[in-house]
């Protein structure tokens, strides 16, 4: 399959209050994989992914969304960029004043001309897709964290954007929820050729649903790896790298 | 014998004997159990040994040493780092081989500097001007949010089909609705009191009646309007502040963000058309129950309520009534916007919440303060 970048990262540099995280950094991630941003706690994962939907302003560099440029877009160009994607945050960030059928539902109650009942069946064909159209009246401080990530997936998903975004999926979930998730993961994109692109530490998800991965490091201040999990576990040269896929303790004071 | 029989059989304690070996260096010996519990009375003292002789060869010896856990390591390092002349080291000798391994896993003298270098402090000159530049960017960032806040609610009007009118309508009950008690409470409250105290005056000139314009005048221009937004920004302002602030801890501003939903469109334009659909209300709420709370000190007066009553209607203007409802949707935009500013301003943390909350309340009242004493100055110049 000849590559087809869908999101193109171009000599992104990003900091704060003067101190730079992450200089010059330069990847696409193509159409339909799974693409996942390793890095140790602290290496700028989280960061490089705001900036990548718009949420941060970088220093320098511009962020490419199925050609369009995300950083210099304002107002309609803007929007018409963020309906391209989706976004599952580290805490869900459900709306908590409402029910799951409603934050799923208002996406859609303000971006189309649906009728009520309408919306009503997309809602729950959203939340049918993560397993939790049963729990549709439910408010979300009433769920447990697991179905909580599910349920912003699901409303992440509603207006059937390319990209989707996850930040830290299986963050403070036991192995069998973070493993339903994975297979959420790789259902989504078989099914729907949904783009990934997932915030992860976790080493037994990676090597399930990755079909590509880089690795961050904060000390280099941008991308250290990248390509696919296995390869570099086996094969890399950095002994960080290697270090972080054979899950050992740093050699050298981190 | 299990580990819990071994604790309680140990002696807690731990000793300290100093003396003088024969190859002149000085020697501490540790005995005991070296625990957090034990260790405070020998590490004073093993410390003050060891800076007293600052030229002699130091030798810890812990042979005797028979448990040593974190907190002795901790005393050992500390004993090992104090800066010294290379001829005068400070050894330990004989810790038994578990324990030492706890030892080596630090470099004594890479604990010798203090963590981190402390802050350096501002001179005061310029802690004045830093606190001068923040107060300035806050007002900048209120104007620039007014601004914002206006084009919002511009689009709100002409496109009265985009505003969330559940939101604005639940949010009436939480400010109108819910405040209705405590409205009433305090403003019935201040009728009487206010006729109460000029009433007691008064009689001594015969002019109790008089007392009727004046709680009908401060009460319809001044007093009403005013205590209800102060109400209002210490029950509404805060509630704002909080609930956006919890939505931004939460990242849900952020969701909403990359949903492509403004949250000034969202959360602040339905607080603010909440608070002005009901803030005149409630000021005329206010203003009967203060009214009627001055008639009821009247009555205890032996003055009957229609001569009150026709009292007011003779002094008092019905352009009074409107100098204060004239008021009230200022106030309402301002107590509804700055609560909405300072959650969406709100930093992490726990108390970044709590710390918004504070913030619109003192922001809220001292801003109604500085619009009041406006609305003053242009009735005094209109003369209304």
């Amino acid at each position: 399959m000849p590559a087809d970048p869908i999101i193109r990262v171009e000599n992104l540099s990003a900091g704060y209050d003067g101190a730079v995280i992450m200089r010059n950094v330069n990847f696409t991630v193509n159409r339909g994989e799974v693409f996942v941003i390793l890095g140790a706690s602290g290496g700028g994962k989280s960061t490089l992914l705001k900036h990548m939907i718009g949420l941060y302003q970088p220093l320098t560099g511009r962020v490419f969304i199925d050609g369009d440029d995300i950083v210099s877009a304002e107002g309609e160009a803007r929007y018409a960029i963020l309906k391209k994607i989706g976004v599952m945050y580290q805490s869900g960030a459900l709306f908590g004043s409402m029910t799951l059928l409603e934050n799923v539902r208002l996406a859609l109650e303000e971006y189309t001309a649906l009728d009520d009942d309408a919306m009503d069946l997309l809602a729950r064909t959203k939340l049918r897709l993560v397993g939790l159209d049963a729990f549709a009246g439910h408010m979300p401080a009433e769920l447990s964290g697991g179905m909580q990530k599910r349920a912003a997936i699901a409303r992440a998903m509603a207006l059937d954007p390319m990209i989707l975004f996850l930040d830290e999926p299986s963050a403070g979930l036991d192995p069998i929820t973070s493993a339903t998730l994975d297979e959420l993961i790789l259902r989504l994109a078989d099914s729907l050729h949904i783009t990934f692109v997932i915030v992860t530490h976790e080493l037994a998800s990676i090597y399930t649903v990755a079909d590509r991965v880089i690795m961050l490091d904060r000390r280099k201040q941008g991308v250290i790896a990248e390509g696919d999990p296995k390869v570099l576990r086996d094969t890399s040269d950095d002994p960080w790298v290697r270090q972080f896929f054979r899950r050992e303790a740093a050699v050298e004071p981190a | 014998m299990t580990a819990l029989d071994s604790a309680v059989a140990a002696p807690a304690i731990a000793t300290l004997a100093v003396a003088n070996a024969t190859d002149g260096s000085r020697e501490l010996r540790l005995a005991g159990r070296l625990d957090a519990y034990s260790i405070a009375g020998v590490w004073w003292q093993a410390r003050a040994e060891v800076q007293r002789m600052r030229d002699r060869r130091i030798v810890i010896d812990a042979t005797a040493v028979d448990y040593c856990d974190g907190g002795g390591v901790a005393m050992l390092v500390d004993l090992l780092r104090q800066e010294r002349p290379p001829t005068a080291p400070v050894v330990v000798r004989g810790l038994k081989r578990e324990f030492q391994t706890l030892l080596d896993q630090f470099d004594p003298a890479s604990l010798r500097a203090p963590a981190g270098a402390p802050p350096e402090r501002l001179r005061s000159v310029e802690e004045i001007g830093r606190a001068a530049l923040i107060v300035e960017r806050d007002i900048v960032t209120q104007i620039a949010f007014i601004g914002e806040t206006s084009s919002a609610i511009w689009y709100a009007i002409r496109n009265p089909h985009r505003v969330r009118w559940k939101d604005v309508w639940y949010t009436c009950e939480q400010v109108g609705v819910n405040a209705l008690p405590i409205v009433a409470l305090i403003s019935f409250l201040l009728g009487l009191i206010i006729a109460f105290q000029s009433a007691v005056p008064m009689r001594q000139y015969g002019a109790e009646l008089f007392v009727a314009d004046l709680v009908g005048l401060s009460i319809l221009r001044e007093l009403g309007p005013l205590m209800t937004a102060i109400l209002l920004a210490g029950r509404s302002g805060a509630a704002f502040a909080a609930e956006i602030g919890t939505m931004k801890v939460n990242e849900e501003l952020n969701a909403l963000t990359t949903m492509g939903l403004d949250p000034v469109r969202f959360l602040v334009v339905t607080r603010i058309l909440a608070a002005l659909l009901t803030v005149p209300l409630l000021t005329l709420f206010a203003d009967v129950i203060g009214i009627f709370g001055g008639a009821v000190t009247m009555v205890s007066f032996n003055i009957p309520i229609l001569a009150y009553l026709r009292e007011i209607d003779t002094l008092v203007d019905v352009k009074d009534l409107w100098a204060g409802l004239a008021k009230a949707p200022a106030f309402a935009i301002l107590i509804a916007g700055i609560g909405c500013l300072r959650g969406l301003q709100t930093q992490s943390g726990a108390s970044a919440v709590g710390i918004s909350a504070t913030r619109a309340v003192v922001s809220g009242i001292i801003l109604l303060v500085v619009v009041d004493g406006i609305y003053a100055f242009i009735y005094y110049l209109l003369d209304i």
